[in-house]
Protein backbone atom coordinates (compact mmCIF):
# COMPACT_ATOMS: atom_id res chain seq x y z
CA UNK A 1 0.00 0.00 0.00
CA UNK A 2 1.69 3.73 -1.07
CA UNK A 3 0.02 5.02 1.74
CA UNK A 4 2.08 2.98 4.38
CA UNK A 5 4.56 5.80 5.77
CA UNK A 6 8.21 5.17 5.77
CA UNK A 7 9.44 6.33 9.00
CA UNK A 8 13.43 6.35 9.55
CA UNK A 9 14.62 6.81 12.76
CA UNK A 10 17.64 7.87 13.27
CA UNK A 11 20.28 5.50 14.65
CA UNK A 12 23.52 7.53 15.59
CA UNK A 13 24.45 5.01 18.45
CA UNK A 14 22.86 6.03 21.63
CA UNK A 15 19.76 4.67 23.37
CA UNK A 16 17.22 1.31 22.29
CA UNK A 17 15.34 2.59 19.62
CA UNK A 18 13.58 -0.69 19.31
CA UNK A 19 11.04 0.16 21.21
CA UNK A 20 10.32 3.21 19.15
CA UNK A 21 10.49 1.12 15.96
CA UNK A 22 8.32 -1.68 17.11
CA UNK A 23 5.70 0.87 18.25
CA UNK A 24 5.61 2.44 14.63
CA UNK A 25 4.91 -0.92 13.03
CA UNK A 26 1.98 -1.19 15.76
CA UNK A 27 0.51 1.93 14.34
CA UNK A 28 0.99 0.84 10.69
CA UNK A 29 4.40 2.64 9.75
CA UNK A 30 7.26 1.21 7.66
CA UNK A 31 10.05 1.63 9.95
CA UNK A 32 13.36 1.69 9.87
CA UNK A 33 16.44 2.08 12.19
CA UNK A 34 19.13 4.13 10.07
CA UNK A 35 21.97 6.43 9.14
CA UNK A 36 22.09 5.96 5.61
CA UNK A 37 21.17 9.32 3.97
CA UNK A 38 19.74 7.32 1.03
CA UNK A 39 17.37 5.43 3.38
CA UNK A 40 16.75 8.23 5.54
CA UNK A 41 16.12 10.80 1.55
CA UNK A 42 13.58 7.96 1.04
CA UNK A 43 11.38 8.54 4.04
CA UNK A 44 8.68 9.69 5.09
CA UNK A 45 8.88 11.09 8.15
CA UNK A 46 11.97 11.30 10.33
CA UNK A 47 12.31 10.84 14.08
CA UNK A 48 15.09 12.13 15.92
CA UNK A 49 15.26 9.63 19.54
CA UNK A 50 17.69 9.49 21.98
CA UNK A 51 18.08 8.95 25.76
CA UNK A 52 21.41 10.09 27.84
CA UNK A 53 23.35 13.32 27.61
CA UNK A 54 22.83 16.50 25.18
CA UNK A 55 26.54 16.84 24.95
CA UNK A 56 27.94 13.17 23.51
CA UNK A 57 24.76 12.94 21.30
CA UNK A 58 25.23 15.90 19.45
CA UNK A 59 29.24 15.15 18.82
CA UNK A 60 27.95 11.56 17.59
CA UNK A 61 25.33 13.41 15.05
CA UNK A 62 27.85 15.50 13.88
CA UNK A 63 30.64 13.12 13.57
CA UNK A 64 27.90 11.10 11.20
CA UNK A 65 27.03 14.19 9.46
CA UNK A 66 23.50 13.59 10.57
CA UNK A 67 23.41 17.01 11.76
CA UNK A 68 23.52 18.12 7.89
CA UNK A 69 20.95 15.51 6.99
CA UNK A 70 18.34 16.30 9.43
CA UNK A 71 18.64 20.00 8.12
CA UNK A 72 18.25 18.92 4.82
CA UNK A 73 15.29 16.86 5.36
CA UNK A 74 13.46 19.60 7.22
CA UNK A 75 13.77 21.66 4.27
CA UNK A 76 12.46 19.51 1.89
CA UNK A 77 9.78 19.29 4.06
CA UNK A 78 9.67 16.88 5.88
CA UNK A 79 7.72 15.93 9.42
CA UNK A 80 10.31 15.58 11.88
CA UNK A 81 10.11 14.62 15.71
CA UNK A 82 12.62 14.63 18.51
CA UNK A 83 11.60 11.83 21.20
CA UNK A 84 13.04 12.99 24.65
CA UNK A 85 16.78 13.41 24.33
CA UNK A 86 15.80 13.86 20.65
CA UNK A 87 13.47 17.17 21.54
CA UNK A 88 16.11 18.66 23.08
CA UNK A 89 18.59 18.15 20.31
CA UNK A 90 16.06 20.60 18.02
CA UNK A 91 17.00 23.49 20.34
CA UNK A 92 19.97 26.20 20.07
CA UNK A 93 21.78 25.07 23.01
CA UNK A 94 21.77 22.90 26.72
CA UNK A 95 23.18 24.38 29.68
CA UNK A 96 24.18 20.57 30.28
CA UNK A 97 27.26 19.45 31.70
CA UNK A 98 28.95 22.80 30.82
CA UNK A 99 26.59 23.50 27.79
CA UNK A 100 26.66 22.86 24.37
CA UNK A 101 25.12 23.55 20.66
CA UNK A 102 22.53 21.94 19.48
CA UNK A 103 20.67 21.37 16.01
CA UNK A 104 19.26 25.37 16.39
CA UNK A 105 15.79 23.81 14.01
CA UNK A 106 13.92 25.64 16.92
CA UNK A 107 14.97 28.59 19.22
CA UNK A 108 15.33 28.42 22.63
CA UNK A 109 17.42 26.70 25.50
CA UNK A 110 17.45 23.82 27.21
CA UNK A 111 18.02 23.60 30.79
CA UNK A 112 17.63 22.11 34.07
CA UNK A 113 14.17 21.11 35.49
CA UNK A 114 13.07 24.09 37.60
CA UNK A 115 12.24 21.23 40.78
CA UNK A 116 13.23 22.53 44.26
CA UNK A 117 12.95 19.89 46.73
CA UNK A 118 11.69 16.99 43.96
CA UNK A 119 13.23 14.05 42.81
CA UNK A 120 15.58 14.50 39.92
CA UNK A 121 15.64 13.06 37.16
CA UNK A 122 11.69 13.48 37.26
CA UNK A 123 10.40 9.47 36.21
CA UNK A 124 6.82 8.37 35.68
CA UNK A 125 3.18 9.39 34.48
CA UNK A 126 2.50 12.73 34.70
CA UNK A 127 -0.91 14.75 33.53
CA UNK A 128 0.14 16.92 29.84
CA UNK A 129 -1.69 19.77 28.86
CA UNK A 130 -2.36 21.03 25.32
CA UNK A 131 -1.22 24.73 24.99
CA UNK A 132 -2.76 24.57 21.24
CA UNK A 133 -4.66 22.43 18.75
CA UNK A 134 -2.15 20.31 16.72
CA UNK A 135 -3.08 17.81 14.10
CA UNK A 136 0.00 15.90 16.46
CA UNK A 137 -2.61 15.72 19.27
CA UNK A 138 -5.84 14.92 17.57
CA UNK A 139 -7.97 12.83 19.35
CA UNK A 140 -6.35 13.13 22.46
CA UNK A 141 -8.00 14.64 25.49
CA UNK A 142 -5.60 17.80 27.40
CA UNK A 143 -4.07 16.26 30.85
CA UNK A 144 -3.82 12.76 29.28
CA UNK A 145 -0.82 11.47 31.24
CA UNK A 146 2.31 10.68 29.12
CA UNK A 147 5.44 8.69 30.53
CA UNK A 148 8.92 10.85 31.41
CA UNK A 149 12.21 10.09 32.12
CA UNK A 150 14.26 13.38 32.14
CA UNK A 151 16.36 15.85 34.01
CA UNK A 152 16.07 19.01 31.56
CA UNK A 153 13.52 20.98 29.50
CA UNK A 154 13.49 23.21 26.49
CA UNK A 155 12.43 26.24 26.85
CA UNK A 156 10.74 27.53 23.63
CA UNK A 157 9.22 30.48 22.25
CA UNK A 158 5.48 30.81 22.95
CA UNK A 159 4.61 29.93 18.97
CA UNK A 160 6.24 26.98 19.41
CA UNK A 161 5.11 25.61 22.74
CA UNK A 162 2.43 22.92 22.06
CA UNK A 163 2.11 21.07 25.50
CA UNK A 164 3.27 21.34 29.03
CA UNK A 165 3.20 19.44 32.15
CA UNK A 166 4.12 20.45 35.65
CA UNK A 167 6.84 19.21 38.13
CA UNK A 168 7.55 21.91 40.38
CA UNK A 169 7.08 24.57 37.71
CA UNK A 170 5.04 23.67 34.06
CA UNK A 171 7.85 22.78 32.10
CA UNK A 172 7.60 22.34 28.28
CA UNK A 173 6.92 18.77 27.22
CA UNK A 174 5.80 18.88 23.37
CA UNK A 175 6.61 21.69 20.57
CA UNK A 176 5.50 21.94 17.26
CA UNK A 177 6.77 24.69 14.47
CA UNK A 178 6.11 24.27 10.83
CA UNK A 179 7.61 20.54 10.00
CA UNK A 180 9.67 20.14 13.31
CA UNK A 181 7.75 18.41 16.29
CA UNK A 182 9.23 17.28 19.37
CA UNK A 183 7.87 15.46 22.71
CA UNK A 184 9.86 15.20 25.89
CA UNK A 185 7.89 12.08 27.01
CA UNK A 186 8.28 8.65 25.24
CA UNK A 187 4.91 7.56 23.26
CA UNK A 188 6.13 4.45 22.85
CA UNK A 189 6.04 3.95 26.44
CA UNK A 190 2.66 5.54 27.36
CA UNK A 191 0.06 2.97 26.17
CA UNK A 192 -2.48 3.92 24.22
CA UNK A 193 -2.23 7.62 24.23
CA UNK A 194 1.46 7.81 22.96
CA UNK A 195 0.53 4.98 20.07
CA UNK A 196 -2.36 7.85 18.94
CA UNK A 197 0.13 10.54 18.68
CA UNK A 198 1.88 8.35 16.75
CA UNK A 199 -0.38 7.31 14.77
CA UNK A 200 -0.87 11.20 14.22
CA UNK A 201 2.26 11.41 13.31
CA UNK A 202 2.26 9.11 10.68
CA UNK A 203 -0.79 10.41 9.17
CA UNK A 204 1.13 14.04 8.99
CA UNK A 205 3.78 11.92 7.22
CA UNK A 206 1.58 10.38 4.12
CA UNK A 207 -0.13 13.67 3.85
CA UNK A 208 2.90 15.68 3.77
CA UNK A 209 4.37 16.43 0.14
CA UNK A 210 7.68 16.52 0.04
CA UNK A 211 10.06 18.66 -2.36
CA UNK A 212 12.23 16.29 -4.47
CA UNK B 1 2.84 15.90 39.62
CA UNK B 2 4.16 11.95 39.10
CA UNK B 3 0.93 10.03 39.43
CA UNK B 4 1.59 7.47 42.20
CA UNK B 5 1.88 4.21 39.94
CA UNK B 6 0.22 0.43 40.28
CA UNK B 7 1.94 -2.48 38.87
CA UNK B 8 1.01 -6.62 38.34
CA UNK B 9 4.02 -8.30 38.80
CA UNK B 10 4.43 -11.37 36.64
CA UNK B 11 6.20 -14.19 37.88
CA UNK B 12 7.99 -16.43 35.12
CA UNK B 13 9.04 -20.05 34.36
CA UNK B 14 10.87 -20.90 31.39
CA UNK B 15 8.99 -18.51 29.44
CA UNK B 16 5.36 -19.27 31.34
CA UNK B 17 3.77 -17.36 33.48
CA UNK B 18 3.81 -19.39 37.04
CA UNK B 19 0.78 -18.46 38.69
CA UNK B 20 -2.40 -16.33 38.14
CA UNK B 21 -4.07 -18.26 35.31
CA UNK B 22 -7.72 -17.56 36.16
CA UNK B 23 -8.15 -14.97 33.50
CA UNK B 24 -11.38 -15.10 31.18
CA UNK B 25 -10.59 -14.70 27.88
CA UNK B 26 -7.09 -15.30 27.29
CA UNK B 27 -6.04 -17.40 24.28
CA UNK B 28 -2.41 -18.72 26.12
CA UNK B 29 -3.03 -18.11 29.64
CA UNK B 30 0.47 -18.92 30.45
CA UNK B 31 1.88 -16.30 28.06
CA UNK B 32 3.61 -13.65 29.90
CA UNK B 33 2.89 -10.99 27.03
CA UNK B 34 -0.46 -12.02 26.10
CA UNK B 35 -0.99 -11.38 30.21
CA UNK B 36 1.09 -8.46 29.83
CA UNK B 37 -0.93 -6.76 27.10
CA UNK B 38 -4.17 -7.77 28.52
CA UNK B 39 -3.05 -5.13 31.59
CA UNK B 40 -1.46 -2.92 29.54
CA UNK B 41 -4.83 -2.35 28.20
CA UNK B 42 -6.29 -2.19 31.47
CA UNK B 43 -4.31 0.47 32.30
CA UNK B 44 -1.30 -0.83 34.14
CA UNK B 45 1.18 1.77 34.52
CA UNK B 46 4.50 -0.19 34.40
CA UNK B 47 4.93 -3.93 34.71
CA UNK B 48 7.88 -6.57 36.69
CA UNK B 49 8.74 -9.41 35.20
CA UNK B 50 10.47 -11.38 37.54
CA UNK B 51 12.36 -14.67 36.15
CA UNK B 52 12.52 -17.56 38.24
CA UNK B 53 13.73 -19.97 35.25
CA UNK B 54 15.96 -22.16 37.43
CA UNK B 55 18.79 -22.91 33.99
CA UNK B 56 21.98 -21.83 33.01
CA UNK B 57 20.45 -20.12 29.54
CA UNK B 58 18.93 -18.16 31.84
CA UNK B 59 20.01 -14.82 30.10
CA UNK B 60 18.18 -16.16 26.59
CA UNK B 61 15.39 -17.01 28.42
CA UNK B 62 14.82 -13.29 29.76
CA UNK B 63 15.95 -11.66 26.58
CA UNK B 64 13.89 -13.46 24.56
CA UNK B 65 10.64 -12.19 26.94
CA UNK B 66 11.61 -8.95 26.79
CA UNK B 67 12.35 -9.03 22.98
CA UNK B 68 8.64 -10.64 22.74
CA UNK B 69 6.92 -8.07 25.26
CA UNK B 70 8.59 -4.55 23.46
CA UNK B 71 7.30 -6.08 20.22
CA UNK B 72 3.82 -6.03 21.86
CA UNK B 73 3.23 -4.09 25.30
CA UNK B 74 3.92 -0.24 25.12
CA UNK B 75 4.24 0.63 28.71
CA UNK B 76 7.49 0.40 30.58
CA UNK B 77 8.49 -2.63 31.80
CA UNK B 78 11.17 -4.21 34.27
CA UNK B 79 12.91 -7.67 33.92
CA UNK B 80 14.71 -9.09 37.16
CA UNK B 81 16.18 -12.28 37.80
CA UNK B 82 19.30 -13.78 36.36
CA UNK B 83 20.85 -10.10 35.88
CA UNK B 84 24.13 -10.85 37.11
CA UNK B 85 26.58 -8.48 34.88
CA UNK B 86 26.39 -5.14 32.74
CA UNK B 87 26.74 -7.62 30.28
CA UNK B 88 23.28 -9.19 31.11
CA UNK B 89 21.63 -5.70 31.54
CA UNK B 90 22.35 -4.37 28.43
CA UNK B 91 21.18 -7.60 26.60
CA UNK B 92 17.64 -6.97 28.08
CA UNK B 93 17.62 -3.27 27.69
CA UNK B 94 18.25 -3.48 24.05
CA UNK B 95 15.86 -6.45 23.64
CA UNK B 96 13.28 -3.08 25.11
CA UNK B 97 13.18 -3.66 28.47
CA UNK B 98 13.57 0.04 30.34
CA UNK B 99 14.93 -1.06 33.79
CA UNK B 100 16.21 -3.92 35.20
CA UNK B 101 16.04 -5.15 38.76
CA UNK B 102 18.82 -6.84 41.18
CA UNK B 103 18.62 -8.65 43.98
CA UNK B 104 21.40 -11.46 45.00
CA UNK B 105 23.31 -10.06 42.71
CA UNK B 106 23.87 -7.00 44.30
CA UNK B 107 24.40 -8.54 47.70
CA UNK B 108 26.85 -10.47 46.15
CA UNK B 109 28.81 -7.98 44.75
CA UNK B 110 27.56 -4.35 45.50
CA UNK B 111 29.50 -2.69 43.07
CA UNK B 112 27.60 -3.97 40.23
CA UNK B 113 24.72 -1.22 41.20
CA UNK B 114 27.46 1.08 40.32
CA UNK B 115 28.48 -0.29 37.47
CA UNK B 116 24.92 -0.67 35.94
CA UNK B 117 23.94 3.04 36.86
CA UNK B 118 27.38 4.23 35.36
CA UNK B 119 26.63 2.75 32.01
CA UNK B 120 22.47 2.68 31.59
CA UNK B 121 21.98 5.81 34.28
CA UNK B 122 20.37 4.90 37.53
CA UNK B 123 16.73 5.31 36.17
CA UNK B 124 17.69 1.96 34.80
CA UNK B 125 18.16 0.20 37.90
CA UNK B 126 16.21 -0.90 40.78
CA UNK B 127 16.69 -3.20 43.84
CA UNK B 128 15.11 -5.70 44.96
CA UNK B 129 15.13 -6.31 48.65
CA UNK B 130 13.49 -9.51 50.21
CA UNK B 131 12.89 -8.20 53.97
CA UNK B 132 11.72 -10.08 57.20
CA UNK B 133 10.97 -8.29 60.31
CA UNK B 134 13.61 -9.09 63.33
CA UNK B 135 12.21 -11.11 66.06
CA UNK B 136 14.29 -9.91 68.92
CA UNK B 137 16.00 -12.91 71.04
CA UNK B 138 16.55 -13.42 74.76
CA UNK B 139 19.97 -13.66 73.86
CA UNK B 140 20.33 -10.61 70.86
CA UNK B 141 18.06 -7.98 73.23
CA UNK B 142 19.26 -8.44 76.74
CA UNK B 143 17.72 -6.54 79.18
CA UNK B 144 19.08 -3.12 79.68
CA UNK B 145 21.73 -2.75 82.55
CA UNK B 146 21.01 -0.87 85.22
CA UNK B 147 24.33 1.64 83.46
CA UNK B 148 22.48 1.50 79.90
CA UNK B 149 19.71 2.65 81.72
CA UNK B 150 20.96 5.64 83.51
CA UNK B 151 23.34 6.63 80.47
CA UNK B 152 23.59 5.47 76.89
CA UNK B 153 20.66 3.57 75.89
CA UNK B 154 22.13 0.31 74.21
CA UNK B 155 21.94 0.19 70.43
CA UNK B 156 18.67 -1.75 68.78
CA UNK B 157 20.24 -4.78 66.47
CA UNK B 158 21.76 -3.96 63.08
CA UNK B 159 21.99 -0.44 61.37
CA UNK B 160 18.26 0.34 62.60
CA UNK B 161 19.56 3.43 64.61
CA UNK B 162 16.23 5.55 65.03
CA UNK B 163 13.84 3.00 64.41
CA UNK B 164 12.14 0.60 66.71
CA UNK B 165 11.94 -2.31 63.87
CA UNK B 166 14.88 -4.00 61.97
CA UNK B 167 14.58 -6.08 59.14
CA UNK B 168 16.41 -9.11 57.83
CA UNK B 169 17.75 -9.53 54.07
CA UNK B 170 16.52 -12.69 52.32
CA UNK B 171 17.61 -13.93 49.33
CA UNK B 172 16.40 -17.40 47.11
CA UNK B 173 12.67 -16.40 47.63
CA UNK B 174 12.67 -16.35 51.05
CA UNK B 175 14.64 -19.33 51.98
CA UNK B 176 18.31 -17.79 52.49
CA UNK B 177 19.04 -15.14 55.55
CA UNK B 178 21.67 -12.73 54.89
CA UNK B 179 24.01 -12.29 57.83
CA UNK B 180 24.75 -8.99 58.16
CA UNK B 181 22.48 -7.26 56.13
CA UNK B 182 19.60 -5.10 57.88
CA UNK B 183 16.66 -4.23 54.90
CA UNK B 184 16.74 -0.48 55.63
CA UNK B 185 20.12 0.01 55.83
CA UNK B 186 21.04 -2.10 52.78
CA UNK B 187 18.05 0.29 50.86
CA UNK B 188 20.09 3.35 51.13
CA UNK B 189 23.74 1.57 50.57
CA UNK B 190 21.85 0.57 47.49
CA UNK B 191 20.68 3.58 46.21
CA UNK B 192 23.77 5.38 47.15
CA UNK B 193 25.59 2.98 44.71
CA UNK B 194 23.66 3.75 42.17
CA UNK B 195 20.20 2.24 42.22
CA UNK B 196 17.51 4.86 41.43
CA UNK B 197 14.24 2.47 42.50
CA UNK B 198 13.58 0.06 45.28
CA UNK B 199 10.93 -2.72 44.91
CA UNK B 200 10.56 -3.39 48.62
CA UNK B 201 8.72 -7.10 49.43
CA UNK B 202 7.68 -8.48 52.68
CA UNK B 203 8.61 -11.99 53.01
CA UNK B 204 6.38 -11.97 56.39
CA UNK B 205 3.27 -10.59 54.00
CA UNK B 206 4.14 -12.51 50.90
CA UNK B 207 1.09 -14.24 49.78
CA UNK B 208 -1.34 -13.69 53.12
CA UNK B 209 -3.36 -11.37 51.51
CA UNK B 210 -2.80 -9.84 54.61
CA UNK B 211 -1.63 -6.39 53.73
CA UNK B 212 1.72 -4.73 52.70
CA UNK B 213 4.08 -4.37 55.85
CA UNK B 214 3.47 -0.71 56.07
CA UNK B 215 6.26 0.04 59.12
CA UNK B 216 8.64 -1.38 56.60
CA UNK B 217 7.58 0.75 53.54
CA UNK B 218 7.88 3.94 55.56
CA UNK B 219 10.89 2.87 57.05
CA UNK B 220 12.43 2.62 53.72
CA UNK B 221 10.32 5.50 51.84
CA UNK B 222 12.22 7.75 54.71
CA UNK B 223 15.36 6.53 54.32
CA UNK B 224 15.67 6.71 50.37
CA UNK B 225 15.76 9.41 48.15
CA UNK B 226 14.29 7.41 45.22
CA UNK B 227 11.01 5.55 44.18
CA UNK B 228 10.06 2.91 46.71
CA UNK B 229 7.54 0.17 45.17
CA UNK B 230 5.50 -1.31 48.32
CA UNK B 231 5.39 -5.68 47.12
CA UNK B 232 4.08 -8.54 49.22
CA UNK B 233 0.72 -9.35 50.91
CA UNK B 234 -2.01 -7.18 48.85
CA UNK B 235 -4.99 -8.82 49.40
CA UNK B 236 -7.29 -6.06 49.28
CA UNK B 237 -7.53 -2.11 47.46
CA UNK B 238 -7.65 -0.85 51.03
CA UNK B 239 -3.89 -2.33 51.42
CA UNK B 240 -3.05 -0.71 48.21
CA UNK B 241 -4.00 2.99 49.48
CA UNK B 242 -2.44 2.63 52.93
CA UNK B 243 1.21 1.46 51.03
CA UNK B 244 0.95 4.74 49.50
CA UNK B 245 -0.35 6.86 52.61
CA UNK B 246 1.16 5.20 55.42
CA UNK B 247 3.65 3.68 53.73
CA UNK B 248 4.78 6.91 51.75
CA UNK B 249 5.33 4.32 48.70
CA UNK B 250 5.48 5.70 44.87
CA UNK B 251 4.21 2.28 43.56
CA UNK B 252 2.43 -1.01 44.19
CA UNK B 253 3.14 -4.63 42.93
CA UNK B 254 0.26 -6.60 43.03
CA UNK B 255 0.23 -10.22 41.55
CA UNK B 256 -2.38 -12.66 43.20
CA UNK B 257 -5.12 -10.04 43.02
CA UNK B 258 -5.14 -9.49 39.57
CA UNK B 259 -4.15 -13.06 38.09
CA UNK B 260 -6.78 -14.32 40.00
CA UNK B 261 -9.46 -11.54 39.15
CA UNK B 262 -9.95 -10.44 42.52
CA UNK B 263 -9.76 -7.43 41.37
CA UNK B 264 -9.33 -5.86 38.34
CA UNK B 265 -6.46 -2.87 37.41
CA UNK B 266 -9.17 -0.43 36.61
CA UNK B 267 -11.19 -0.91 39.79
CA UNK B 268 -7.70 -0.44 41.89
CA UNK B 269 -7.10 2.79 40.02
CA UNK B 270 -10.65 4.09 40.79
CA UNK B 271 -10.11 3.05 44.77
CA UNK B 272 -7.45 5.36 45.07
CA UNK B 273 -8.66 7.75 43.01
CA UNK B 274 -11.86 8.19 45.61
CA UNK B 275 -8.93 8.07 48.40
CA UNK B 276 -7.59 11.25 46.69
CA UNK B 277 -4.88 9.48 45.60
CA UNK B 278 -3.39 10.75 41.97
CA UNK B 279 -3.83 8.19 39.48
CA UNK B 280 -3.55 7.95 35.87
CA UNK B 281 -7.05 6.28 34.04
Amino acid sequence: MSERARIAILDYGVGNLRSVEKALEHVGAAASITRDPEDVRASDGVILPGVGAFPRAMERIRDLGLDELIRERRDAGVPLLGICLGLQLLFDSTTELGGATGLGLLAGEVAELDAPNLKIPHIGWSPVRWEKESRLTEGIESETPFYLVHSFAPRPGADDLLGTAAYGARFACAVERDNVFGVQFHPEKSSAAGLRLLANFTGICVETPVAA
Amino acid sequence: MVLKRVIPCLDVDAGRVVKGTNFVGLRDAGDPVELAERYDAEGADELVFLDITASHEKRDTIVELARRTADNVFIPFTIGGGIRSVGDAQAVLDAGADKVSVNSAALDRPELLTELADQFGAQCVVIAIDAKKQIPTASSAPAPSRESDRDVPSLPRAEAVGSASAWDVYVNGGRKKVEGREAVAWAKEAVERGAGEVLLTSMDRDGTNDGYDVELTRAVADAVSVPVIASGGAGSLQHLSEAITAGGADAVLCASIFHYGTYRIRDAKQYLSDAGIPVRH
